[in-house]
This record gives structure tokens, sequence and C-alpha cells, in this order.
């Protein structure tokens, strides 16, 4: 059984089809990279994945059960998979380590005496440990999105998103967030990502997918989308995206 | 012509040190003639005397400051109680403004009834309608106390801009900070306890601070139905000395009370319109 299962999932705004019957099926452990021009429907897709937005048809199954039934408490789905935005959205009045324990706290029950060993090894595992108890706007854009995907793995997630997540950095800030990817990939994470770095998703990915238009156009494993693309809108995509 | 302190200045430094010191020098000068004309000229007015001995008499001011002084205690005992009711009241009718679940429904439409109401109706009357209304249902001492129902109407009256200020602090605050609280399972209450009120609070200080600035001055409304503070301490003395110098009194300890707290709410807009940037 596949981890998460995405059968002809639609979504629109208004006339706007953003996501036009989109199948996807991600295994355990899998690192999928969402690649396409913006506006495609790689971020709306994974809001989807997380239920931050309900789709019009089709269904998404993560462990074989439907999440996207309507009125399914979409808590205890959240809980089980992190995402990780472009713009970081920290919480702006909370410490790092603040921002790292909320939902533990709050969701889970776990007090801070009982969160913080777990939440300091994860700090110290993705080089943060002197940064905990610093304010966002104390950090760095890359220390910043570090820290938000430390927030979202505290929950122990069982699939991560990630959303463009270097779009927003400086370029010699980038490599800081993809060795974290390559970490958790290296820890058997499953993992779903929407993209522009070629370089990263071609050396990293198990399966790359392109959009175009709220459709996946091909789908294979980063060799033969990056070498051998069988479609034309790939081809003029990658020409471009890789000049 | 550059002196010895200049030495070691850039052309521009220099250039911007001689603009500054000049400009120093413009606004001295017309302040200097706009206060001595204020000064020579005004005595000049006709009714200048009169003005000036009922208004401005120093012996009466004297007199009456201590009273004066004292009745304030009694704005600030208004004040002080009421700003935390307004405070919490205001937080409420936000919160039941912006409710979504449908059983609360008839909370939304009492929390638009209340501030459409209570926005709209002169400050002075709510007080004149609560303040007289109310203790003439009879009530035995000490429920029928001008105090207690003065306060209530400026609580009511203040709620209601005060929750809308809180509203437009939680429009303010970036929906991607809604969705990422969702996304690590947060419940909506919680997301709004935990992270959007706590900024949007932030947000509203300096405008919150205005209110708390015209909520002071209109404790002196409740004069009209009773309270002896320092308005109507000043009404009694005016009559007393036939002089209106005790009315300008009160002015100064109320402007020595408001005039840092504008300042402080001015410093704190300013340092947000900075961060914002």
């Amino acid at each position: 059984m596949p981890k998460l299962d995405l059968r002809g999932v639609v979504k629109q705004f208004g006339d706007h089809m953003v996501c036009n019957g989109i199948d996807l099926v991600v295994e355990e452990g899998q690192m999928v990279c969402l690649i396409g021009a913006s506006g495609a429907g790689k971020s709306t897709l994974l809001r989807c994945i997380n239920l931050l937005e309900p789709i019009e048809d089709g269904a998404i199954y993560l462990d074989g059960q439907d999440i996207s039934v309507p009125g399914l408490n979409p808590q205890s789905v959240r809980a089980r998979i992190g995402i990780v935005f472009q713009s970081f959205n920290l919480f702006p009045h909370m410490t790092a380590l603040e921002n790292v324990m909320l939902a533990p706290r709050r969701v889970r029950g776990q007090s801070r005496a009982q969160l913080l060993p777990e939440v300091k090894a994860l700090f110290e595992r993705f080089g943060l440990a002197d940064r905990m108890n610093k304010y966002p706007d104390q950090l760095s854009g890359g220390q910043q999105q570090r820290v938000a995907i430390v927030r979202a793995l505290a929950m122990k997630p069982e699939v991560m998103l990630f959303d463009e997540i270097t779009s927003a950095l400086d370029p010699q800030l980038v490599g800081e967030v993809l060795d974290v990817l390559l970490m958790l990939k290296g820890q058997g994470m499953t993992m779903v990502m929407a993209t522009h770095e070629m370089g990263f998703a071609r050396q990293a990915a198990d399966k790359v997918c392109f959009l175009k238009d709220g459709r996946i156009v091909e789908e294979g494993p980063p060799q033969s989308i990056f070498e051998t693309p069988t479609q034309d809108a790939t081809q003029r995509f990658l020409a471009r995206a890789l000049k | 012509m550059p002196g010895p302190s200049t030495a070691g200045m850039t052309r521009r430094e220099r250039y911007e040190a001689q603009q500054k010191r000049r400009s120093a020098l413009i606004a001295a000068t017309s302040t200097v003639t706009v206060v001595a004309a204020l000064y020579f000229l005004v005595p000049l007015a006709p009714g200048w005397a009169k003005v000036q001995q009922s208004f401005f008499n120093g012996e009466v001011l004297i007199k009456t400051f201590p009273k004066l002084l004292d009745a304030f205690r009694i704005n600030v005992m208004i004040f002080a109680w009421s700003a935390p009711a307004i405070a919490v009241l205001g937080l409420l009718i936000a919160l039941a403004r912006d409710a979504k679940s449908p059983a609360l429904f008839p909370l939304r439409i009492f929390g638009a009834a209340f501030t459409d109401v209570f926005r709209g109706v002169p400050v002075i009357l709510t007080v004149y309608l609560i303040g007289f209304g109310i203790p003439g249902l009879g009530l035995p001492r000490p429920w029928n106390s001008p105090y207690i129902w003065g306060s209530l109407a400026l609580i009511l009256t203040y709620s209601a801009y005060v929750a809308e200020i809180f509203r437009s602090g939680i429009d303010s605050v970036h929906h991607s900070q809604r969705a990422a609280a969702l996304s690590l399972g947060l419940s909506e209450r919680q997301v709004m306890r935990d992270v959007v009120l706590p900024q949007a609070i932030r947000n509203v200080v300096p405008s919150q601070m205005n209110m708390l600035i015209a909520l002071q001055k209109d404790v002196s409304l409740l004069s009209f139905i009773g309270p002896v503070e320092i308005f109507r301490q000043a009404g009694v003395f005016k009559s007393l000395l036939a002089n209106f110098t005790p009315y300008v009194g009160a002015a100064i300890i109320f402007l020595v009370v408001t005039i840092p707290a504008t300042r402080y709410a001015d410093h704190l807009m300013a340092r947000q319109m900075r961060e914002r940037r």
C-alpha cells in the first residue's frame, strides 16, 4: 500500500482550475519532487494534501485511509503530515524553541519539561543548538527555514511536504537547507517537495513529476525526466529551467 | 569657512552641518518672532484685561489647584476600573464577532449590534440614559450609585471602539500564520489564542493607547450625572469665585497626564511603522 495516494484530485479557485485531475503515488520513504512553472499547481497540491485547501473532486489516501472525506476532522491528519512553507512562517512572537514546542504541547498535551530533551536533540541535529532561544527576526533566512523544518518534525510526522522552501533564500543559504532534506531522506522520511532546484531534484529525488496547468504531464525517475523527457512541454520547461 | 571642528569632515558632511546650522537658526528666529508677537499683541486686544482676570488669575489658581488635584483622583479611580473592563469586554466582543461556529451565530449578531449601537450614540447620551435610567428602576443603595452606572456607560461605549480595533488587529495578522499553525495540527481556537491574538494585540497597542487617552478625558462626562470629579469641582469653584481660572487649572492637570501619554503612543506608533518597513 502506498504511503500517499492521490487519485484524480481537482482543486478550483472560482473558475480557475488549479489542480485538474492529479494522480500521484508516493511510496513509503520516497522523495518525490514536483517541478514546473509558477502557477502550475505545485503549491496548491501540497496544501490540498495537508487539508489546508478542501478539494473539489478526487480523493487523497494516507496509508489507505481516505483523508479527503468532507467533514473529516483535519487536525488528526495534519498532525501526521508536516508542511514547510516558502516564507518560513515562524511565529514572530515566540523564540525558536517555543515555535517548535507549541504544537506538541497543545496537540499532544506534553509539558515543556517532557519535550525539552528531544527538542534539544532536534536542534542539535540540525546545527541550531545555539539558536534555540533566539526570536525569528534574530535568525538568518536559512536558520529560520531550518527551525521551521524542526517545528514540523517535532510533531513526528509520517510525511513531510516542502513548498519551495529555498525560493526565498539567498543563494549561499540554499545549501544548508537542502542538506537537511538529504539528512531526512537518509532517515527514511517520506517527502513531497515542490521545487525550482533542478540540480537537487536530479540528485536526490526518487521520482520527479512535471506539472503544467494543473496536470502531471510527465513523471518518472530523475534520469528519464531530465535526460530523456518524452513530452514537448517537459522539454521546453527544462530547456528554460536548466539554461 | 571650515572651523577647527570641521577639519576631519568630508565635503558632504561639511555641507550638511552647514545646512543644519542654517535650519536651526531659521527655526529659532521664527519661533521667537511668533512668541513675541503673541506676547505683545494679545494684551492689546480690548477685552484682554477681563479675560486675564477671569481665566488666568494666579491667585485663584493657587487657591483652587490642590482641591482640583484632589478631585482628579476621582477621575483616576473611575479610569482605573473602567480601563481593564473595557479591555476585557472589547476583546470578547471582537472574538464574538469573528466566531465561526454556527452555534455562536447569535453571539455574532449580538456583537455586531453592540458595536453599531454604542459607536452610533454620543457618549454623553449613553451616560445620561444609563446613568439616570438604571438607578431610576429604584435600586437600593449602593446599586443606585452614578459611579457604577456612569462607569458602565463608559465601559460599553469604549468597548465598542476597542473591539473594532482588536478586530482590525486580528485581520492584520497574515493568513500564512494561520496556515502554519493549522498545519501543525492546532485547533482553530488554539490558533487564535496562541498565534493570532498575541500578534494582533501587539499590533494594536498604539491605537489602544489613544483610546485610553480619550477615555481619561471622557471620564469627565460623568460629572453630568453626579460624581464630583475634576470638571465638576472646577465648576463649583467657578460659581463660588465667579472666575473661570479653575477650568484652566483642570485643563493643566489633564495635559500633565495626557501629553506624556500621547507622546508615548506616538512613539510606539512610529516604532511600529519603522518595524513594518
